[in-house]
């Protein structure tokens, strides 16, 4: 029996990506990360920052996201998200304005624990893949 | 009769109109193409993001204490419309039918003795609304700077609408904009988004249970705020491509009537000349015979 499924990703522009030969995804839910292999009950779950890992046939791809919601239903992965960067060609330039803008963000005084909290995150993933 | 240099005139000032009109047409004609694709490309994610939050409303049991953007806040007295319309002219009826379409509701909202506020999103919409209704025009946004649309306006438009919406500054919140059909046809769209209209809830039974993480009361508050911006977002590539589809068949109208304006002023043009030749004629031979 093959152990593959389907991943679509989908950002507001276009569909981002979609792949049919994956074995294997490891996404940042928001309480940890959780990887999804085939027959996975069917889960809805939020994005935190970071990084998603997409094991296929063909190889594997790491894709840095902002934020995101992600729907396994029926062998079928679907992720949304607003921003997501392949990490193969990803511009430093880039990431130094999104660290730069988050960091900014993390020095205003009225924004609360969570946003706190995923701002954090955002910058430790971001100075590790710089 | 006008002089033949009049005519001269007026013939050379609709040709260069009939260019500006022939060229503003091509360039709505190749924006129209890329609008059109980035519509059918944002489609998925609209049409995704609108299946999970009606899975995630079906399985709520409890419609009491569900998050307030999806069940309202149980009041119906203060009404919020967002405007869409372009920041440029020369596009046919594109804004004169959302306008239209608005100010129909608006009557409606007033005539119930509700209380009514406006967003306009783009320019004209502005222009051809705060006369009569400048006093309800609580925010005005436009986008000129931006050259193409991205996600990153509608989420501004978004958290505005959302930021208004916690103080409880309103109830009801709609959004108008045009929706594309074909070049010929955008349909001007009524559409409410808060509270978030699931009475069409799909057919396809949720027979398998989600696994939620974290809580659904936690996933479905966070997601609705994104399903606003997503909503704006969708209504934003819409309203682009009925834009330059309206631009296109509107130029293309002008193009053709500019020609036609062409030919007509050309046979008045060369009739005048043939009788100012004829009168010339006349003159020298009655001349020549009095001789």
């Amino acid at each position: 029996m093959s152990e593959e499924y389907s991943v679509e990703i989908v950002n507001p522009e276009k569909s981002f990506l979609s792949k049919d030969d994956v074995t294997e995804v490891v996404v940042p839910a928001f309480e940890g990360e959780i990887g999804i292999l085939k027959d996975h009950i069917s889960i809805i779950s939020f994005l935190k920052p970071g990084i998603i890992k997409i094991y296929s046939k063909s190889g594997e791809d790491s894709f840095y996201v902002n934020d995101g919601i992600i729907e396994f239903k029926n062998n079928n992965l679907s992720i949304l998200t607003s921003l997501i960067l392949n990490l193969k060609d990803i511009e430093k330039e880039k990431i130094s304005e999104i660290q730069k803008s988050a960091e900014e963000e993390l020095n205003k005084s009225d924004i609360n624990d969570q946003e706190k909290y995923l701002l954090d995150q955002k910058l430790e993933v971001l100075k590790s893949i710089n | 009769m006008a002089s033949l240099d009049d005519l001269k005139k007026r013939i050379s000032s609709v040709k260069s109109t009939q260019k500006i009109t022939k060229a503003m047409k091509m360039v709505a004609a190749a924006k129209l193409r890329r609008a059109q694709e980035s519509a059918e490309k944002g489609r998925p994610y609209s049409d995704k993001m609108n299946n999970i939050i009606l899975n995630l409303s079906n399985g709520i049991s409890d419609i009491e204490n569900a998050p307030k953007l999806l069940s309202g806040t149980g009041e119906n007295k203060v009404h919020l419309c967002i405007v869409m319309t372009s920041d440029r002219g020369l596009c046919g009826g594109f804004n004169t039918n959302i306008i239209k379409k608005a100010k129909q509701y608006f009557q409606k909202v007033l005539d119930e003795g509700k209380t009514l506020k406006i967003i306009t999103v783009g320019t004209k919409g502005y222009d051809q609304l705060k006369r009569l209704y400048g006093d309800n025009i609580i925010e005005r946004i436009s986008f000129k700077e931006s050259k193409n649309v991205n996600y990153f306006d509608a989420d501004k438009v978004g958290k505005i609408v959302i930021e208004k919406f916690e103080k409880k500054e309103f109830d009801v919140c709609t959004i108008f904009y045009n929706q594309f059909k074909n070049v010929i046809t955008q349909i001007p769209q009524e559409q409410q988004i808060i509270p978030l209209n699931t009475s069409e809830k799909h057919e396809n039974s949720l027979e398998d249970n989600y696994e939620f993480e974290p809580e659904e009361d936690e996933i479905l508050s966070n997601l609705l705020p994104k399903n606003i911006s997503t909503q704006i977002f969708k209504a934003m590539l819409e309203n682009s491509a009925s834009e330059q589809g309206s631009r296109m068949s509107a130029m293309d109208n002008a193009t053709r009537n500019a020609g036609e304006m062409v030919d007509k002023l050309t046979i008045e043009y060369n009739r005048s000349r043939q009788a100012a030749i004829t009168k010339e004629l006349i003159e020298i031979i009655s001349g020549a015979e009095s001789l």
